[in-house]
């Protein structure tokens, strides 16, 4: 009992940092694009985290 | 059964919270626990989330969670992805939680404990959780449109630029005072200036290996960067006793404010991924840390609080700034009760994380109560400071006096007993130099947190904490500063793309810096009058700040009460058209004393032709002399900016009012722009 709830904190800790982010884009690939015929490989993870970290950091983010 | 328990328990907390309360508003002359202000906090808290919001949520938005949010319909994996509450709630609390909750009660806590403490849960209550949870509703609805775009759609084009130039406005006087806070926590602070500035490196070293060395592995990245944040603050004590690399990082506040402008300019030209995101890692890593073990520490030492609950400062001739209890304790605390700024988050970027309109409520209402919180701590480590020493650290020297035995004398014939020894064993125990007049909040929340943590983990580690407290409200002050300072840029840019198309784009480079340099410049002019003003600044710019803030606020509960009041609810507007003439009344009243007052510490013409007198008939020190043009013409600035802020509140208020009478009469209105029903597949 007390492993799964360490192990659901963890996950959460991690999805709140965007630490699997890009585990969670290739399982949303996965579930999109999976045998399309025109689909394109899925980013490198380097490829993928430049994309999220630009894109994070348009707008407003930070209030007072 | 269950309904009797439920209802009994519901009971029992009402009435402990009317207790603490009670106990909170009563006290006179013996001192409080603070233990009594979290209970009444929390059982405010509790009361307003279960009832009230569950009742706002249910009756009057008639949250529907069978209705697909635009993150289920527009899901795109980028910035629209549904995502868990949990995460929901910590990104939109870790974005709406900055300095503002930290520095406003402790300014305000000149007027004793209580009234600020009364505003921050009222107002939170009542006003600023409502405003977050309704304008987060209607962005839901509205694909997650931004707050502009939704006072043009719903009330008209007036309303969406006023909150267009409203914000940006808003950024820079608040980057203004922030920065000004964070200079006068580094004035003649060798720790605290090394620490500050070792951040810099480490959170690019951070942004290097995030992107680089081991790409998107952000919590090993995180964890090394907060390692060496927290060795730069032990590593800063050495610097401290270092002959040559003490005096090095010694500077006078003049420098300091050129290098942190010179900072907020390179922040905003380089890549983001290099200072800005990373920093903003470690910054809200150590605002959540922090202040969760702040809590802790509170809850377990239970100090008691020194402050009176009222002190007869209220009747406007305050040390810290000046002005009378109503309205100045509402606009110095915007942050922690309503913050008009939580309305440009709650529209855009969350809307398009909720999974299901059901956690509308548990994101906009509740984070706004735990940003309360924190504020009700920020006032706890401002009031359990023996009120001497807590005037001592805030008064400017041009109040209470430059000398430290003239300023002591001041604030003890006020009754709040202070020595020049006692200050400076303070200092020493802290590793600072002095701790007389070091306005901004920073420093003496920083003492107070000290204390609260320095008893519980051991007094001889008290200049550690201290320095700690201090890094932690400089890094993410710094992030604020950066994050502002490249929204304005952005804002800026899309103003003069209309001009000259070029100029519009984001990514030619010398529209960045011109842009960017414009940006620094507008704020850069204010935190260097700050720093050269003998009266400190922060009691000039944190009441415009404050003004501002609330003008935001009032235009969001404007496009609300307009929304409301469009699609039929008129008997349920007044949730938010309430806070709202509330907010008209408080800001109407500041903005007229700021500029008509005949109180030289309250009215900005008023103190702009006291200084020409004197000036003139030759009265002033040569020094006092040299800077008095600039701050004649400040002066002179700030009232009109104030003016200017009161003008546009009261077209936009006055539009939707013209808005609402049309709908009254059956003339025809705007449309709603409320995304079609579409069923989730979600539940």
């Amino acid at each position: 009992m007390r492993a799964y709830w360490l192990k659901q904190a963890w996950q959460r800790v991690r999805q709140l940092s965007g630490d699997d982010a890009y585990e969670r884009y290739l399982a949303s690939y996965a579930e999109h694009h999976a045998g399309q015929e025109d689909a394109h490989a899925p980013l490198s993870r380097a490829e993928f985290f430049k994309q999220w970290q630009d894109q994070k950091w348009t707008g407003i983010k930070r209030c007072c | 059964m269950k309904v009797f328990w439920s209802r009994a328990g519901w009971a029992g907390v009402a009435l402990l919270g009317a207790a603490a309360l009670a106990r909170v508003a009563m006290a006179r002359g013996e001192s409080l626990n603070a233990l009594w202000l979290i209970t009444a906090a929390v059982c405010v808290y509790l009361i307003g989330y279960r009832f009230y919001s569950a009742w706002i949520a249910a009756n009057v938005l008639a949250i529907d969670a069978t209705r697909a949010t635009p993150a289920e319909r527009l899901n795109n994996g980028r910035d629209y992805v549904p995502t868990n509450r949990w995460v929901v709630f910590g990104h939109h609390f870790a974005a709406i939680a900055g300095p503002g909750p930290l520095v406003g009660p402790t300014l305000a806590a000149q007027f004793g404990y209580l009234p600020g403490t009364l505003w921050i849960l009222i107002g939170a209550v009542l006003g600023g959780a409502v405003q977050d949870m309704v304008t987060l509703f209607l962005s839901t609805r509205r694909n997650g449109r931004s707050l502009g775009q939704m006072a043009r759609d719903e009330i008209g084009a007036i309303g969406g630029t006023a909150a267009m130039i409203g914000t940006f406005l808003i950024m820079i006087i608040l980057i203004a005072v922030l920065g000004l806070v964070v200079v006068n926590a580094m004035k003649h602070s060798p720790w605290g200036t090394s620490t500050v500035a070792a951040t810099i490196p480490i959170a690019m070293l951070v942004g290097v290996y995030m992107r680089y060395l081991r790409p998107g592995r952000v919590l090993e990245a995180s964890l090394l960067g907060v390692i060496l944040l927290l060795a730069s603050v032990v590593f800063g004590g050495w610097i401290d006793h270092h002959p040559v690399l003490g005096a090095m990082f010694d500077h006078e506040g003049l420098p300091l404010a050129f290098s942190v402008i010179a900072y907020g300019f390179a922040a905003a030209v380089l890549p983001v991924w290099l200072l800005l995101a990373p920093r903003d890692y470690l910054s809200t890593y150590m605002k959540l840390g922090t202040v969760l073990m702040l809590a802790i520490a509170i809850l377990w030492l239970r100090p008691e609080i020194h402050m009176p609950a009222i002190t007869p400062f209220i009747d406007g001739t305050g040390p810290i700034f000046g002005g009378k209890l109503f309205p100045f304790v509402f606009i110095t605390i915007a942050c922690g009760a309503i913050s008009g700024f939580h309305a440009l988050i709650a529209s855009g970027t969350t809307p398009k994380l909720i999974t299901s309109e059901g956690d509308i409520r548990m994101i906009g209402y509740g984070a706004m109560l735990l940003e309360s919180f924190v504020a009700i701590m920020a006032m706890i480590a401002a009031t359990v400071l023996e009120p001497g020493v807590y005037f001592a650290i805030n008064s400017p020297a041009g109040v209470v006096g430059k000398e430290a035995m003239d300023a002591v004398n001041t604030i003890s014939s006020w009754g709040y007993e202070v020595s020049v020894a006692q200050m400076q064993h303070l200092a020493s125990a802290m590793g600072e130099s002095t701790l007389f007049a070091r306005t901004g909040g920073a420093p003496s929340l920083a003492v107070g947190m000290a204390s609260i943590l320095g008893t519980v983990f051991g007094e001889h580690l008290l200049a550690l904490w201290y320095h700690f407290a201090i890094m932690f409200e400089a890094i993410f002050i710094l992030t604020t500063l950066d994050a502002g300072t490249r929204v304005g840029r952005f804002m800026l840019q899309d103003m003069l793309g209309n001009l000259h198309p070029k100029l519009g784009e984001t990514s030619y480079t010398p529209s960045v810096i011109l842009t960017s340099a414009l940006v620094v410049a507008g704020w850069g002019y204010f935190l260097y009058i700050g720093v050269i003003d003998p009266n400190g600044g922060v009691n000039i710019l944190w009441p415009l700040f404050g003004i501002a803030n609330q003008m935001l606020a009032a235009i969001a509960l404007s496009v609300a009460t307009g929304v409301l009041i469009k699609s039929g609810k008129v008997s349920k507007a007044w949730i938010t058209g309430l806070p709202l003439i509330w907010l008209l009344a408080i800001t109407t009243t500041a903005a007229y004393e700021k500029v008509f007052s005949s109180d030289i510490r309250v009215g900005f013409f008023a103190a702009a032709n006291d200084l020409s007198q004197k000036l003139a008939s030759g009265v002033l020190p040569p020094e006092k002399a040299a800077v008095a043009p600039q701050l004649i013409f400040n002066q002179q600035l700030d009232a009109w900016l104030t003016l200017f802020f009161v003008a546009m509140l009261w077209v936009v208020v006055l539009d939707m009012v013209r808005m609402s009478r049309r709908y009254f009469v059956g003339q025809p209105v705007r449309p709603s722009s409320e995304a079609p029903y579409v069923a989730s597949h979600l539940v």
